[in-house]
């Protein structure tokens, strides 16, 4: 069969499509977002995006009750979204296979936590394999389904950001056709009611210890003996960091991380002379062995924190100190809005104003940092809005005079309507800002139900925000065009003023929006720059400053937005035709 | 062979991915086992990106390490400044000769370091090229990307007819002709 160079994610597509998945459902979050990406093109897949991750959830686990192959996959905090259901299906168990690819992010590249989903594979009883390259990627999700299945339990395919988003060789396969399964009512296995579920736990727990017991025969549970005075446990990524290091050493290689092939641990520790666990963020593997009296080094010399490496492991079992160079002391260069984003000039109002911003989470959660300094809290998906209204409830409706909520379309979505009904339903005051960029941007322009598209690429309904703010009793709604600075600022003084809830939805689509085209760039004229550093205050990456203190416009970066010409004073940057 | 290791350097939205992926069609079709890690998200907006590319019999780790690079391309000078500890002695760096402010510069935070290619060349093998205006001349500044890469292939292990069939494999359709022609650019420096 031909071999493909395949990115993690894009693997574990191919590991549905061959495993006859029949529906899936998702919501963009890095690092997991391929995923769905690269189902589309799989046309015997049914795939969307859903609003949010528990929707997701519940469309993949309708779909394996009714007896298909269902998958939903999402980055690790869209887990906790989910995890209604997920701790529920766990008892229920399945018809047709469904499994939960879930991307843990160690190293926070683009997250609000490190948080590690083998916990949530422990506490909703569900079980948990971990692929270590892109092969196995869809070699194990592949198998995830089979598992599901045979156990008749949902199953959880774990990766990181180092798998989901590394390239390696995959052999393909073709797919499996794998039949529908009958439907039959069964309201003691699906209802979960107290005596059902009650039921369904005494199943779970011995689903649990059978799969505990069957994984020491489990194929990819495999101890691979060398030299024996090392041994370590491993699995995923930070395998391949132990066979770069210490290639020699015997390695016990857990394909599957919960729940643990308990009788295999203990042969293979008793053939080593010193036992080393070792797993990036928390101690899952590492608790449980050394709870059955085993003895084994873990997060002694291993931190908690962000990823593992082939030097660390060096340094910290081998003691091997390699001359290093220290590495240059140079500015550093986070990440900010793009030229033209639409965010930087909503926030270059608020900045003005002097505003704070309960904030959202996506490209425009960069606001917080200089030089626009107008976010100051930022918690998970939603939480804008109802931060906001937890201030007002705590200080006072004056005290949020000078807060806003920003939260983006897509983000609104998922769960800010939630929020923002209750800031209706318990009267408050507060004022939210939709930044309507009508895209999901941070994850890279993926649709949602206020776009009028779906991933699949058809035309659909989108959503009216404006009438939904209304319907759910908003007085007070106003759209205005993001970069028309003078009439955004005199809305938003005009809204916080208000004891009353009201909406304002800035619109202008993201810059990086396919088909997006700009005829225009800013141009500057040096004799009339007066080098008072205005257009320089919002942060545009496309202006610096020349050696005699003017102001420079690269063309190339420049999308012709506009906003350093609003903030001049004296007409010394004009807009020209390209 | 011992593993080749190859990095990328540049900032967010300079095309680091392309010209990953161009890297990993070449060593694919010349029959090597090959891994390549990338950042997509938050990173890709303006921030300092690094894609890894190793090749070799059987590679296991997907990532480069401090010391470790054969071959670093860097198309922004500070980013190769960055990442200079994690080239081997030996190494060879290419470097696009651009100046891209990072924020913490342009707000005064921080300052742009001076004559950072002449720094580097007293300590490594240094090859700087002007791409943005190689790529201008050919009417398309987006492919200096692809003429960095294109001097960088000389201290590879592929032949220029491997490197003409995996851009053709690589980049759309509609620009084959364009990034084939910035491609030799570079390699004919």
């Amino acid at each position: 069969m031909a071999k493909k160079i395949m990115l993690g994610n894009e693997a574990i597509a191919r590991g549905a499509y061959e495993a006859g998945v029949k529906v899936s459902a998702a919501y963009p979050g890095t690092p997991s977002t391929e995923i769905s990406e690269n189902i589309v093109q799989y046309k015997e897949i049914y795939s969307e995006w859903s609003p949010n991750e528990k929707v997701a959830a519940e469309v993949a686990i309708g779909a394996a009750i009714s007896g298909v192959r269902a998958m939903f996959s999402m980055k690790h905090v869209g887990v906790n979204v989910a995890s209604d259901p997920l701790y529920t299906i766990s008892y229920s168990g399945v018809n047709g296979g469904l499994v939960l690819v879930a991307a843990d992010d160690p190293g926070l590249y683009s997250s609000q936590n490190e948080q590690d989903t083998r916990m949530v594979g422990r506490a909703a009883q569900v079980p948990v394999l971990e692929p270590s390259d892109s092969q196995e990627a869809k070699d194990f999700v592949k198998l995830a389904f089979e598992l599901s299945e045979q156990y008749d339990t949902p199953m959880i395919v774990r990766t990181t950001t180092r798998l989901a988003h590394s390239q390696g060789l995959v052999e393909l396969c073709d797919r499996d056709e794998v039949a529908d399964k009958p439907y039959e009512r069964n309201v003691a296995k699906f209802v979960m009611m107290p005596g059902m579920a009650k039921q369904r736990h005494i199943y779970v727990e011995q689903r649990l210890k059978k799969m505990a017991e069957d994984a020491c025969s489990l194929s990819i549970n495999k101890a691979e003996y060398n030299d024996t005075s090392i041994g370590f446990i491993t699995s995923g990524i930070p395998y391949q960091y132990v066979k770069e290091a210490c290639p020699n050493a015997s390695v016990l290689k857990l394909g599957m991380v919960h729940p643990l092939p308990r009788k295999l641990i203990e042969e293979f520790a008793a053939k080593v002379d010193k036992l080393y666990i070792f797993e990036e963020l928390e101690p899952v593997i590492e608790e449980q062995v050394k709870s059955w009296g085993i003895k084994c080094i873990g997060k002694e010399i291993f931190t908690v924190q962000g990823e593992y490496s082939a030097n660390m492991l060096r340094k910290a079992v081998l003691g091997e100190t390699a001359e290093l160079k220290a590495p240059a002391q140079v500015p550093a260069r986070p990440p900010i809005l793009c030229p033209g984003c639409p965010h930087r000039s909503v926030y270059s109002v608020l900045n003005k104003l002097k505003i704070h911003a309960a904030g959202d989470i996506g490209c425009y959660t960069l606001g917080a940092v200089a030089p626009l300094n107008v976010v100051d809290t930022t918690v998970c998906m939603g939480a804008s809005i109802s931060t906001l209204h937890g201030m007002e409830k705590a200080k006072g409706k004056e005290y949020i005079k000078n807060w806003v909520a920003v939260i983006g379309d897509s983000t609104f979505m998922h769960t800010g309507v939630n929020s923002l009904i209750n800031m209706v339903y318990n009267k408050g005051t507060g004022t939210v800002m939709i930044l309507d960029n009508s895209t999901t941007g941070m994850t890279g322009h993926q649709d949602h139900a206020a776009t009028g598209k779906t991933l699949m690429g058809e035309t659909t309904k989108a959503v009216n925000l404006v009438q939904f703010c209304k319907a759910i009793g908003i007085e007070h709604v106003v759209e205005v065009n993001a970069f028309d600075t003078a009439e955004l600022e005199r809305i938003i003084k005009e809204e916080t003023a208000r004891d009353d809830v009201s909406v304002i939805i800035t619109k202008s689509p993201c810059v990086l929006l396919k088909g997006n085209v700009f005829p225009d760039v800013c141009v500057p004229d040096s004799d009339k720059c007066k080098k008072c550093g205005m257009c320089l205050r919002p942060g545009c990456p496309a202006l610096t400053k020349n050696a005699d203190g003017t102001i420079a416009i690269d063309a190339t970066m420049c999308n012709g937005c506009g906003l350093c010409m609003q903030l001049c004073k004296f007409d010394a940057i004009e807009k020209k035709a390209r | 062979m011992t593993t080749r290791n190859i990095m990328i350097v540049g900032v967010g939205g300079q095309g680091t991915l392309l010209t990953s992926r161009i890297l990993g069609n070449i060593t694919v079709e010349a029959g090597f086992d090959v891994k390549l890690s990338e950042v997509h998200g938050m990173a890709q907006r303006g921030g300092s990106v690094v894609t890894f590319v190793r090749y070799g019999e059987k590679v296991a780790e997907p990532i480069v390490e401090e010391g470790q690079a054969d071959v670093l391309i860097a198309f922004e000078r500070l980013e190769a400044l960055r990442y200079a500890h994690f080239l081997k002695k030996d190494g060879a760096m290419v470097i696009n000769d651009r100046r891209i402010e990072p924020i913490t510069v342009v707000t005064g935070a921080a300052q742009y370091p001076e004559n950072i290619i002449e720094d580097l060349a007293k300590e490594h093998q240094v090859y700087s090229v002007d791409a943005q205006e190689e790529a201008l001349k050919l009417g398309n500044s987006k492919v200096f990307n692809v003429i960095v890469l294109g001097v960088a292939a000389k201290h590879m292990d592929f032949t220029k007819e491997q490197w003409l069939n995996a851009i053709e494999a690589t980049v759309p359709p509609k620009t084959v002709e364009l990034n084939k022609k910035a491609f030799l650019v570079g390699y004919e420096m």
